[in-house]
């Protein structure tokens, strides 16, 4: 007996002794799935809720974490070429949103928006002062992330989503009416536009850019054809909230995750309507008299993309770099959070999808990018998801880089083709 | 020095056993949920809670509490009937998370028999083990609500 534990006691010892010998040089690879010729390696991991994620011009890697890290609310990760990443933080509050641009790094909280100096080797100069450029933006719990994108005009473009999911008297409850006209529309679903250069700007400086938006969290601005994208989270529960009208099975595949092309002054249509990629028609939301076949939102701009239900799309990525081949340049990469409100169904999403592009609109099928980062396939649950894929940015290289906001892993995704 | 060993293990082994019959015992002596209840209770949760809550009442991380082992759901009566009674959309800290998602009440929707069904249930399933909720109980809340 005693001989026994000894024995496996050695036997621990050696396993222990041989890990340790054998951790490999380069960053661990993780189990996702990409087509041929790619590479991802793990760069961070167990950062928590990593939402967004920005790149400079020379590899400084900026995560923003809903959830404070030993914290700090920002992490920095500076490459030591090839002897790892060193990992710092800053800032003492949670958010989404953040942005490199110009020698500027921007980030939110649930309500503000600030901006931080870089100096020429892409280092935030000063970590405790950062200028409140944006303020006062509504957080009434639901849908409060606010992701942040800039235009090349000094411009900087934000969501505020709709503390509801169908403007109805009581979030949620079953036979609760439609508000009409819904009171949420004048200071929250909807994308805001501010001056990036300017302190302390409530809603009343800034312009209502667009309208009738759910819930927004991926967006991005597309240099080719000088618009802003978003992607919209549609609403939820069609079958629990108007059973006599939807199955549980309908409800899973409706309404689409949307992605919209805006002009200033656009209206997406939320609450009134929502998007049947079926019908491939605005139909008129339970809520507001609809019955799953009228169609309203005359005056509702169209989806320019339709994805299936509930994936929720949490970050998208205009591709401009060289190192990945020629066809997905100029395409976006979209990151498909994983759904929860496909249950009874099982859920779907939990990867990185790429939509090609010609002439700045999308063009064919969207493809599944990089699977797996649920490690299955079969999830009922969000919780049995090992990672979360949230934000996207692209390295000055050319590389994907992914957050993933259940750990906190963030990749990188490389192309060689040898 | 074994037979010590011998003497904990029993014992430990004796108090396991002990837990798990006593709810059994208790609703026996009061009369208490049959496996009908269970089974009301069970078509309650899937019909009207998992859509928030999922098959395996982890929650959405962030979104939706888990309501596996959860201090609320074994908690005082009184509280949890209230919160699902009256929702809740506090974004209240539950074992060190918050959670954005508003919960709608269900006051209106579900009956007293319904909600003392539901919650019965989950007090004795996901890891859960708390008393029985009786429909006695639902309905006096219900009384002191409406005051
Ligand atoms: C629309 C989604 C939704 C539905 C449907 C729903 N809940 Fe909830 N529930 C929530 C959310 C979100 C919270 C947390 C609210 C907060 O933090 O302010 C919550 C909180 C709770 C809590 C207290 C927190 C905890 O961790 O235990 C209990 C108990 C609970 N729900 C039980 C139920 C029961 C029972 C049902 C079905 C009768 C139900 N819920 C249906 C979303 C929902």
């Amino acid at each position: 007996m005693k001989k026994a534990i000894a024995y496996s006691i050695l036997f621990l010892a050696i396993i222990a002794g041989s890990s340790f010998k054998f951790l490999p040089l380069n960053p661990p690879r993780s189990a996702l799935k990409l087509p041929g010729g790619f590479q991802v390696h793990v760069i961070a991991d167990s950062l928590g809720a990593a939402r967004h994620l920005a790149v400079t011009s020379n590899g400084i890697v900026y995560i923003k974490l809903a959830k404070l890290k030993n914290g700090k609310g920002i992490i920095a990760l500076q490459d030591l070429n090839g002897d790892g990443y060193k990992k710092t933080g800053f800032g003492n509050y949670i958010g989404t949103g953040i942005y490199v641009k110009d020698g500027w790094l921007y980030a939110s909280s649930n309500t503000d928006i600030y901006r931080y100096r870089l100096n020429e080797k892409g280092e935030v100069i000063d970590t405790a002062h950062a200028e409140k450029i944006v303020t006062g933006l509504l957080d009434r719990h639901e849908h409060n992330s606010k992701s942040i994108v800039l235009d090349n005009n000094g411009y900087l473009y934000v969501n505020v989503g709709a503390y509801s999911n169908a403007c109805q008297l009581q979030d949620r409850a079953q036979g609760s009416p439609g508000i009409n006209p819904c009171p949420i529309l004048d200071s929250a679903a909807g994308i805001w536009q501010f001056r990036t250069d300017k302190f302390g700007q409530t809603y009343g400086d800034g312009v209502h850019f667009a309208t009738g938006l759910r819930n927004v969290v991926g967006l991005d601005w597309n240099n080719d054809i000088d618009q802003l994208f978003v992607m919209q989270h549609g609403r939820d529960q069609l079958f629990q909230l108007d059973p006599n009208l939807y199955d549980a099975k309908q409800s899973a595949e409706l309404p689409a995750e949307t992605m919209y092309a805006l002009h200033e002054g656009d209206n997406a249509g939320w609450p009134y309507v929502y998007y049947d990629p079926f019908q491939k028609k605005k139909i008129v939301s339970p809520e507001y008299g609809g019955d799953g076949k009228k169609t309203g939102g005359e005056n509702a701009v169209d989806p320019v993309a339709a994805y299936p239900a509930h994936m929720a799309p949490d970050g998208l990525l205009f591709y401009t770099g060289t190192m990945f081949p020629e066809r997905y340049r100029h395409g976006a990469f979209i990151a498909f959070h994983g759904s929860w409100n496909r249950a009874p169904e099982k859920q779907k999403g939990y990867f990185v999808v790429f939509q090609p592009f010609k002439n700045g609109r999308p063009d064919g099928n969207w493809e599944v990018f990089a699977d797996n980062f649920a490690g299955s396939d079969d999830i009922s649950s969000p919780g049995q998801a090992l990672h979360r894929p949230c934000g996207l940015a692209q390295g000055p290289d050319g590389a994907l880089y992914v957050s993933d906001d259940a750990k906190g892993t963030i990749y990188r995704i490389t192309y060689d083709a040898r | 020095m074994k037979k010590r060993l011998v003497v904990v293990i029993t014992m430990l082994g004796a108090v396991v056993v002990c837990l798990n019959i006593r709810p059994t015992l208790a609703e026996a002596a009061r009369g208490g949920p049959g496996p009908s209840t269970m089974q009301r209770g069970q078509k309650i949760y899937e019909q009207t809670c998992l859509t928030c809550h999922q098959a395996d009442a982890g929650g959405v991380p962030g979104m939706t509490p888990p309501l596996q082992k959860s201090p609320y759901v074994q908690g005082p009566a009184v509280k949890v009937i209230g919160i699902v009674m009256n929702g809740l959309n506090d974004g209240v800290e539950i074992d060190g998370e918050t959670y954005t998602n508003p919960m709608p009440p269900f006051g209106t929707v579900l009956k007293d028999q319904e909600i003392a069904d539901v919650l019965t249930y989950l007090r004795s399933h996901f890891g859960n083990k708390a008393a029985p909720v009786t429909v006695t109980q639902v309905a006096r809340i219900r009384q002191e609500l409406k005051k």
